[in-house]
């Protein structure tokens, strides 16, 4: 096995724990973990459009509601995992057509997805909360 | 006679192009909602409603409730299948979550057609 020719150097990751990610490693686990965010509070979210679309006393019940800083609290985590989880998605869709697989690519579109979300939360929660 | 394998590859091929076409058609919605929500602005109950009393919009919505249900069914049952390790619990879960998407995808319908 003397004439095996690396062709390239991979990278190595032997570290798997979460706090030793590489970028897209964090994305991945955080894709993960806000689809199920989503999932688990998609019975809370249905409730707050069917009290929104019911009546206009209910339409104020919720305005009520979403004063509360604790509710203002959960909106903004339940905002930041659906811009998480589109983001990162959109990236996962480019990926699978082999656009941004090369390592740098890869990490620069990782380091853009966290970021992007992050702003887009801040802005667009800005906007529905305040 | 019922053709069956027994063992076999690409299996999950369906639930895998599934999870794409259905993210595709929520961000496509997700755009239109966008745009929507831009139109209609100032938002309060009247103009809420009104969006979603127009046909269209329920029609889109609906789209995209069952897109989000299907895609949640396939995500969730990945993670499940990561995560549980015993089979019959496992299964119970799995079976939770069928009924709360089905449930749900009745629930979106009640919603979008009060309005």
């Amino acid at each position: 096995m003397t004439d095996v020719v690396v062709k390239r150097k991979r990278p190595l990751w032997y570290n798997l724990s979460l706090g030793n990610l590489p970028l897209p490693g964090i994305i991945s686990i955080l894709h993960r973990i806000s689809g199920a965010l989503l999932f688990l509070f998609s019975g809370f979210l249905l409730y707050l459009l069917g009290m929104s679309l019911a009546s206009p006393e209910r339409f104020d019940d919720l305005r009520q509601l979403l004063s509360h800083p604790l509710a203002k609290l959960l909106i903004l985590v339940l905002l930041w995992a659906f811009l998480h989880h589109l983001c990162a998605g959109v990236r996962y869709l480019f990926l699978d057509v082999h656009k941004g697989v090369e390592l740098r690519a890869a990490r620069a579109t990782s380091g853009a997805v966290l970021a992007v979300s992050l702003v887009l939360t801040a802005v667009l929660g800005g906007l529905l909360l305040w | 006679m019922v053709k069956r394998h027994v063992v076999g590859a690409h299996y999950g091929l369906g639930d895998w192009l599934m999870q794409r076409l259905s993210a595709v058609v929520m961000v496509a919605y997700t755009a239109l909602f966008a745009v929507a929500i831009i139109a209609a602005r100032p938002i309060d109950h009247e103009a809420w409603r009104g969006l979603f009393s127009q046909g269209w919009m329920r029609i889109a919505t609906l789209v995209f409730f069952l897109s989000l249900f299907l895609h949640a069914w396939v995500g969730m049952r990945d993670i499940l299948m990561d995560y549980i390790k015993p089979t019959a619990l496992r299964l119970a879960l799995e079976l939770v979550v069928i009924l709360a998407l089905v449930g749900g995808a009745g629930w979106a319908i009640d919603i979008l057609w009060r309005a």
